[in-house]
C-alpha cells in the first residue's frame, strides 16, 4: 500500500470518527446549562470564523481578494434587503464572477 | 420577501437541497485538484465518500501535491475535520437521532448541514422535524453532488476553468453568512460570539496551520458560556430588536430565537405570533 493510500485512509477514518464522536457524546455530559450553552454557541463562533477565514485568508496568511469581498458584501446587502437564500448566493457569486470578468478585481 | 411555503419542513428541505447542489459543485474543483496533485481517481473518491468534509480533503491534496510530509498533511486534514465533532455536540440534541441511524447521520455532518439545521425555527416536535428535514436534505443533495463532482472533476482534471471565474469561491462564505444571519439577529450574545470568533480566527491565521484558527474560535463560545455577564446578555434577558418576523430570507428562521440557548419557548411563541 502506498504512502498516499495510507494518508487517504487515515484521513477518511479520522474525519468520520470525529463526526461520530461529537454526535454520540452521552447526553448527561451536556446536562449542565453552561455545557448546553457552549454547545449551542459553538457553531455560531465556528461558522463566523469560517466566513472570515474563507473571505480573507489564503493558506497561512491573510490576503484581500477584492472580488471575493465584494461578493460577500453583495450577499450582506441582499440579506439586509431580505432576499431569499438563492438570491443571496447568486448575488455573491455573480458579483465576484462579474468583477473578475471585467478585470476590475 | 415572504416565504410562500408555510410548511417549515418543506422550506427547510428546499433550502437544504438548494445549498447542497450549489456547494456540491465545488466537488469538481476537489476532484480536479486531487488528481492534479498526484492522487488517483480512486483515492479522490474514497476521500469524498468517507471523509466527506471539503476543507480536510483539499488540505490533504495540497500536502500530496507538495510532495511533502504526508504525516503533517494528514494531521492538518484531521485538525480541519475536528470542528465537525464540535458541530456533532450541538446536533446530537437538536436532531435527536437514535440507534444505528446515527452511524449514517454522523457522515452527514458538515458546515452546510449544520448551518441549515440550526437555521430552522426552534421549539418542540415541529422544530425538530424542520431541523431534521434541513439536515437530511442538505446531506443528501450535497453528498450526491459532491461525490459526483469529485468523480467528474477527477476524470476531467485540467479541462475545467478556474472555480474563481464562476465566483464559486464565494458561494461557501455567502451561504454561511445567510444561514448565520437569523441567529445574529436573535441576540447580542450571538453577535458578540460571532464577532469574537471571526477575530480570533483571523488573528490566528498567520501563526497557525490551516484549520486550527477556525477551531480556536470555539474559545469565543466557551467564554460566552462561562462568563456570568454573558449569561445576563442571553436572548431571554436582552432580546434583539423584534423586527418583522417574516423577514428571514432563509427559512423564515428569524422566527426562532435560539434552539437550545436560553431563549425559552415563550420567546419563540411570541416571535411566531408576531408574524
Amino acid at each position: 500500500m502506498s504512502a498516499t493510500w495510507i494518508a487517504v485512509l487515515v484521513t477518511a477514518a479520522c474525519c468520520y470518527a470525529l463526526k461520530l464522536a461529537g454526535l454520540t457524546v452521552p447526553p448527561r455530559w451536556l446536562a449542565h446549562p453552561r455545557a448546553q450553552r457552549f454547545a449551542s454557541l459553538v457553531p455560531v463562533a465556528l461558522l463566523a470564523a469560517l466566513i472570515a477565514v474563507q473571505a480573507m485568508g489564503r493558506d497561512e496568511s491573510l490576503a484581500l481578494d477584492p472580488a471575493r469581498l465584494a461578493g460577500l458584501g453583495a450577499a450582506a446587502a441582499a440579506l439586509l434587503l431580505r432576499a431569499p437564500f438563492l438570491v443571496v448566493i447568486l448575488a455573491a457569486a455573480g458579483t465576484a464572477a462579474g468583477l473578475r470578468a471585467l478585470g476590475v478585481a | 420577501m415572504a416565504d410562500t411555503s408555510a410548511d417549515p419542513v418543506k422550506r427547510a428541505a428546499r433550502d437544504g437541497i438548494a445549498l447542497g447542489v450549489a456547494v456540491g459543485t465545488s466537488g469538481l474543483a476537489f476532484g480536479a485538484a486531487a488528481v492534479a496533485s498526484g492522487m488517483s481517481v480512486a483515492q479522490a473518491c474514497v476521500l469524498s465518500l468517507v471523509a466527506y468534509t471539503g476543507a480536510s480533503q483539499f488540505a490533504l491534496a495540497a500536502a500530496v501535491a507538495g510532495g511533502g510530509n504526508l504525516i503533517a498533511g494528514t494531521a492538518s486534514a484531521v485538525l480541519l475535520g475536528s470542528r465537525n465533532g464540535l458541530y456533532g455536540l450541538r446536533l446530537a440534541s437538536l436532531l435527536g437521532f437514535r440507534g444505528p441511524f446515527r452511524l449514517l447521520a454522523a457522515l452527514g455532518i458538515t458546515d452546510e448541514s449544520t448551518a441549515v439545521a440550526l437555521a430552522q425555527p426552534a421549539g418542540g416536535q415541529p422544530g425538530r422535524a424542520a431541523a431534521r428535514a434541513g439536515f437530511l436534505a442538505t446531506f443528501g443533495s450535497l453528498y450526491l453532488t459532491w461525490n459526483a463532482g469529485t468523480l467528474a472533476g477527477a476524470l476531467g482534471a485540467g479541462r475545467l476553468g478556474s472555480p474563481g471565474s464562476f465566483g464559486l469561491d464565494v458561494v461557501g462564505p455567502a451561504a454561511f453568512l445567510a444561514l448565520l444571519w437569523p441567529r445574529l439577529r436573535d441576540g447580542r450574545t450571538e453577535r458578540t460570539v460571532a464577532l469574537a470568533g471571526a477575530l480570533i480566527a483571523l488573528a490566528a491565521t498567520p501563526f497557525c496551520p490551516p484549520g486550527l484558527p477556525v477551531v480556536l474560535a470555539a474559545v469565543a463560545a466557551l467564554g460566552a458560556a462561562l462568563l456570568p455577564a454573558a449569561t445576563a446578555l442571553s436572548p431571554a434577558g436582552a432580546p434583539g430588536p423584534p423586527g418583522p418576523a417574516d423577514a428571514a430570507g432563509v427559512s423564515g428562521a428569524a422566527r426562532a430565537p435560539d434552539a437550545a440557548a436560553s431563549a425559552g419557548p415563550a420567546d419563540a411563541a411570541g416571535e411566531r405570533s408576531g408574524r
